[in-house]
């Protein structure tokens, strides 16, 4: 725990030192400390994903196991399982650093709030959706998942997720200082998240239509263009949104 | 309504305006909901399961409106920051969701009879049931901060990212699906209801908007007392305890 901790405050420190023209390098510099204090941590990925296969494998439990079900219903299922385990990750965004003063610190380095946000919700897509993503094949392989409308299903989860991210983030830039936040975050981004669910189910629905009838992929046919946008509003909302929500916490 | 700002000038105005939005709101739901329900015909499809639409339809519209007017006072609060927008859209809030609790319940059991059964998957319900859990977000997060500068602004942040997601998931549901009839009052040309059920209908929205009117003042004018109070107790204590601590 002290290592930890120490690690949190060098970095505020070297921070400091740097000249304010180079707020990328101080970007990258806060999405390497995060990543730092991530495995620091060590299992902290690790639980997200087994909470991810802990929900793909009730499943089956719960419907029967009925292979050619379950494959129908695969991506719809392993969205919601991978929106319920990201939903997990969100209270502990920003806490740590609110708690402890570090944000205060941050905040008067060269990045801009909303730079901040941005970097840490790199590091939390890095440490979080990423290993979700990673595991997802594994589990499709559960539930008998065509290997076409997988590569589809993780294209969708790679251009959905930063927005989901940064929905998250807007939901815990929201209520930082609110002692058990989680269920509360999950109530704030779930009407959020209803777009990019639908549009990222609605282009998996097509693609495999496409698959059947033995055509190739398109990715600019309009569920997919569709949910590229719902995405990029998503995450442009959640950015402004987040740092207004921790400037208003921070400013005291 | 930047006169209205002053909590000292709203106050005098809303003890006019209460009692009469109040006193308009009881006899227009009176007159409304007689005629839709006595003396309104049945309708040759849905026969009398149409009645029910006299609370249903402002339902729909006040949750609506009580969030639209929700927003708005969030964005001024937001720009002027003014405590008085913020008591509004928080006073605002539960009565939202009242409105809409009562068209999903009014909607649910409307549709009973009439699709066979009490819930379906189509867009418009589900982009209320979408907007049911927004406004109890909106509600806990105002619960769940302390401070009630800053539950204020952060509710009012929350409000306006809400009022730019109201459209995307609207199109989005829509794109998902649809099966509810589209709306039958805002159409091009004549309305497609029969004025002997368009007139108790749009008495009863009238009704409904007094309503809503008159609890909203009173909201808000119980919110500031119970923040000039907090004040005072304040005030008094500090009085209090000053002689101890000088």
């Amino acid at each position: 725990m002290d290592e930890q901790d120490s690690q949190r405050h060098m970095s505020v420190t070297q921070w400091d030192m740097q000249s304010p023209a180079s707020s990328w390098r101080a970007f990258l510099a806060l999405v390497r400390r995060d990543l730092r204090l991530a495995t620091a941590q060590g299992a902290g990925g690790l639980q997200v994903v087994v909470f991810f296969a802990v929900v793909v494998t009730l499943i089956p439990f719960g419907l029967g196991p009925d292979l050619p079900l379950l494959q129908a219903i695969a991506p719809g299922l392993l969205w919601v399982a991978l929106i319920l385990a990201s939903l997990l990750t969100f209270d502990r965004l920003f806490q740590a650093d609110f708690e402890d003063g570090s944000l205060d610190g941050l905040v008067c380095g060269p990045l801009s709030l909303e730079g901040i946000v941005l970097a840490k919700a790199c590091a939390h897509w890095l440490t979080n959706a990423a290993p979700l993503i990673a595991a997802t094949p594994v589990l499709a392989l559960l539930l008998n998942m065509d290997m076409g409308v997988l590569g589809f299903l993780i294209l969708t989860f790679l251009v959905g997720t930063p927005g989901l991210t940064l929905i998250g983030a807007l939901g815990a830039g929201l209520s930082v200082g609110v002692r058990r936040a989680g269920i509360l975050i999950a109530l704030l981004v779930m009407p959020l998240y209803v777009p990019v669910l639908i549009f990222a189910i609605g282009a998996i629905e097509q693609a495999r239509r496409t698959l059947d009838a033995g055509g190739g992929l398109d990715l600019l046919e309009p569920n997919a263009l569709f949910l590229t946008a719902a995405s990029l509003v998503a995450g442009l909302v959640g950015v402004i949104a987040a740092a207004a929500g921790l400037r208003l916490h921070i400013s005291g | 309504m930047f006169a209205l700002a002053n909590p000292h000038r709203f106050l005098s105005y809303s003890r006019v305006l209460t009692p009469w939005a109040g006193g308009l709101a009881a006899v227009l739901l009176l007159v409304g909901l007689v005629w839709g329900l006595a003396f309104a015909p049945p309708d040759y499809q849905m026969g009398d399961t149409v009645r029910i639409m006299f609370v249903h339809v402002p339902s729909a519209w006040m949750a609506m409106a009580a969030y639209t007017f929700m927003a708005s006072a969030s964005l001024a609060s937001f720009i002027w920051r003014h405590s008085l927008a913020d008591i509004a859209a928080r006073a605002a809030a539960p009565l939202g969701l009242g409105f809409n609790f009562l068209a999903l319940v009014t909607g649910a059991l409307w549709g009973q009879p009439m699709w066979g059964t009490f819930w379906v998957w189509d867009a418009r319900l589900t982009s209320f049931l979408v907007l049911f859990f927004f406004y109890i977000g909106y509600i806990a997060l105002w619960e769940a901060i302390e401070d009630p500068h800053k539950a204020g602004r952060a509710a009012a942040i929350l409000a306006i990212v809400g009022f730019i997601n109201v459209p995307i998931v609207k199109f989005s549901v829509d794109w998902w699906n649809t099966l509810h009839q589209p709306a039958s009052l805002i159409k091009m040309g004549a309305p497609a209801i029969h004025w002997t059920i368009l007139t108790p209908l749009l008495i009863m929205v009238a009704a409904y908007t007094a309503l809503f009117v008159a609890l909203v003042l009173m909201r808000m004018r119980t919110e500031i007392f119970i923040r000039q109070i907090h004040r005072l107790q304040i005030s008094t204590a500090l009085d209090t305890e000053a002689p101890a601590l000088g």
